[in-house]
């Protein structure tokens, strides 16, 4: 794998990262404090942020916050001044054209997910709060686990109801932070729910935060032009042939991925000449790592140990699972025991070797 | 009639996980203390460091504190965490700061770790602190990522040990934040933080690891694969890596690990003194992370493990990778791994190298 090399960016990526700069200037900044269950302190975590920021000087309002009467949130909010909700509305809006008059520097705004009355601007909180962002305000808010979109069936399943609320996950992601507020299962307000439903919310809810993580990591990475892989999760590629015992080796490959929050890659050979029967089982093959959600990637070339490593580099690689040399295999249209030239020739990766399907 | 439930008389261990310093987690800690200690409990601090940080030395306010103990080493005097007098004052829940810390020689105990050992056997309740980049198996990765070698370790069984595992998150530019306006850290020692460890890809790669360990410790699933996961220790230095990964690997698996050498003669008494000391002290190493070691008959290397592997009914053999010999046929680490994996026809082998720190 490269270590540290720093490419002399083009021109045009130039351009496109000093015009990518610049649009985040005028933008406001957003800021989301993610809980897996009702009670873990989410509100109090964003109060407490106003509460520091607004000690250092900065200019913070309260636009919106779920109902506190007494405890250390309440002794927090009264610190702040608040926008009242948009009048001549059943329900709670935010005043948009309120806020964007008083113009602060940072908007705190609970309860990202919830729905706004009949009659709004927006039908949904996040899309006001998306509106304050584009008008340079930044915002401070928080978001159950619960209510993004893209995880409500995982989590309806674990949970065992459904709730109508939901936030895209894109909008997450471009998050410029997301702090995860964690607790005990016992520190939540969730009676009906069992511990280990809770854990199971829990271990999703910080998986979404390490992978926004990533996501920013990489983006940090690419923006400053180093070409590095920090290899913080495990990345699996999984290279099959018609005589691999693929659902044995894809199978693994998922189930590792899965329990190290890693990513599966399924790369196979292209390969001319192919009998009947080869292209059956490939076909096979290439079905069952489409069903465990691998990336596919097809191979072509010469020298296959290069391509293969080519592939591992690219992609920052953390294991390669291949199948044993075999006379029956492809492995052996190159000149000498590929699977020991896959061993000497990668760096700073795994090799896990499997045995092939016994040849009938 | 049922099995009657044995009492518990061990006390319970939770652990306030960070990824850095100056991310809250002794604020965190004592914030559990006071309110523990208001909700009727007998609360001590058997040990805090208080870096100067005002608002964190604030926290203590009440809480009663136990002296630490002075230790005379080499002309100098050094304080220690006090483990006799906690145990003999006895309180319900005792706060220890910097789990991973080492013990100036002539303590009673090596590692801080093995105090709160000490306290937990008695019944104590222990609520401590540490960073992702102390746990063992991590070791090698965290190096990969900052170029530091971390030596001041905890066995990863001791996070599986604890009851309660919570994180403590921020962002990494909110942390540089903190480093910069004085909070952390004096201003020489944040400049030469700053110089260090504290940058933002760092310090986001290892928020991400922090955040996928919390996932993976608080995940409510049980193992279904029953696989079992020998490592093949020897003098080289590679051993240590090759261990940390196998039982990482089988952490996630939930999979049984075991460890083997085998000597070319009996016993390891005539081995040359240095190699003999380095495979005791990774046997040593191993069974620190409650590996199950075994010393093989001597005899042919690969024949002996592969059969072993065999009547143990192991599913995965872990082997470092030989370091790139000049001429393959003639090298005997390369010729151990080629003939490992084709004795192991019906058993997995998995060929682990060696993760090169990124350097910059």
């Amino acid at each position: 794998m490269s270590h540290s090399e720093r490419r002399k960016p083009t021109p045009e990526e130039l351009l496109r990262r000093v015009e990518a700069e610049e649009s985040q200037q005028r933008r406001g900044r957003l800021k989301v404090f993610l809980g897996y269950a009702s009670g873990v302190g989410k509100s109090f975590r964003m109060l407490d942020e106003g509460r520091r920021r607004k000690m250092r000087g900065q200019d913070v309002v309260v636009a919106a916050v779920q109902p506190v009467s007494s405890g250390p949130a309440a002794e927090l909010l009264e610190a702040f001044e608040v926008v009242p909700a948009g009048a001549g509305l059943p329900g709670v809006a935010l005043d948009l054209p309120a806020i964007r008059q008083r113009r602060p520097a940072i908007c705190l705004i609970d309860g990202l997910a919830y729905r706004n009355p009949p009659g709004s601007l927006n039908e949904r909180r996040w899309q006001d709060v998306e509106n304050l962002l584009a008008s340079g305000i930044s915002v401070i808010t928080t978001v159950n686990l619960q209510y993004i979109r893209e995880k409500q069936p995982i989590v309806e399943a674990i949970r065992g109801k459904a709730v109508a609320d939901s936030v895209p996950e894109s909008f997450l992601l471009q998050a410029d932070e997301i702090e995860v507020v964690d607790a005990p299962p016992e520190s939540c307000d969730e009676s009906g729910s069992l511990s280990g439903q809770l854990s199971a919310l829990r271990e999703i809810a910080l998986v979404l935060a390490a992978e926004v993580v990533d996501a920013q990591l990489i983006n940090y990475l690419k923006r400053h032009g180093i070409e590095q892989s920090y290899g913080t999760q495990e990345r699996i590629l999984v290279c099959i042939t018609p005589r691999s015992n693929a659902d044995l080796m894809i199978g693994s490959g998922r189930r590792q991925a899965d329990r190290f929050h890693g990513d599966l890659f399924v790369a196979y050979v292209e390969q001319p000449d192919l009998s009947p029967a080869d292209r059956a089982t490939l076909d096979r093959n290439l079905a069952t790592a489409r069903q465990a959600s691998a990336h596919l990637a097809i191979l072509h070339g010469e020298d296959l140990v290069a391509a293969i490593l080519r592939l591992a580099a690219q992609e920052g690689i953390t294991q390669i699972f291949v199948g044993h040399s075999q006379r029956t295999g492809f492995w052996d249209r190159i000149r000498a025991n590929p699977v020991e030239r896959l061993i000497l020739d990668s760096t700073g990766l795994d090799i896990r070797i499997f045995p092939q399907q016994p040849v009938p | 009639m049922p099995p009657i439930e044995p009492i518990r008389t061990e006390g319970r261990l939770k652990i306030v996980l960070g990824y850095a310093a100056g991310v809250g987690k002794t604020f965190r800690m004592l914030d559990e203390g006071q309110r523990l200690a208001s909700a009727g409990h007998d609360v001590v601090i058997g040990y805090f460091e208080p870096h100067g940080r005002q608002d964190t030395i604030a926290r203590t306010e009440g809480l009663e504190t136990i002296p630490r103990r002075r230790i005379a080493y080499r002309e100098r005097t050094f304080e220690e965490m006090d483990t006799d007098a906690i145990l003999a004052r006895h309180p319900e829940i005792c706060l220890v700061d910097e789990f991973p810390h080492t013990n100036v020689p002539g303590s009673a105990r090596a590692k801080r770790w093995e105090d709160v050992m000490a306290l937990l056997a008695a019944g104590i309740d222990v609520l401590t602190t540490m960073n992702i980049q102390h746990l063992e198996s991590l070791n090698d990765q965290v190096r990969e990522i900052s170029g530091v070698q971390v030596r001041e370790t905890i066995p990863d069984w001791i996070l599986k040990r604890a009851d309660e595992i919570v994180l403590v998150d921020l962002t990494p530019g909110a942390l540089l934040n903190r480093l910069d306006r004085g909070v952390v850290y004096a201003p020489a020692k944040a400049q030469l933080a700053k110089e260090n460890f504290f940058k933002e890809p760092i310090l986001a790669a290892l928020r991400e690891m922090a955040l996928r360990q919390t996932a993976h410790e608080v995940d409510p699933r049980q193992s279904m694969d029953h696989e079992r996961i020998l490592i093949h220790v020897t003098h080289a230095p590679s051993a240590a890596g090759l261990i940390r990964r196998g039982r990482r690997v089988a952490d996630y698996l939930h999979a049984e690990c075991f460890a083997v050498c085998v000597p070319p003669e009996p016993g390891l008494n005539h081995l040359p003194a240095g190699e003999r000391e380095a495979l005791e002290r990774h046997l040593d190493f191993a069974r620190k992370l409650h590996i199950e070691t075994r010393i093989l008959d001597a005899g042919d290397p690969a024949d002996a493990l592969v059969a072993f592997a065999r009547t143990n009914a192991i599913t995965q053999i872990f082997l470092a990778k030989p370091k790139r010999p000049r001429f393959p046929p003639l090298s005997a680490g390369y010729q151990f791994v080629r003939k490992v994996i084709r004795l192991a026809l019906d058993i997995q082998v998995t060929v682990v190298a060696e993760r090169p720190p990124h350097a910059y």
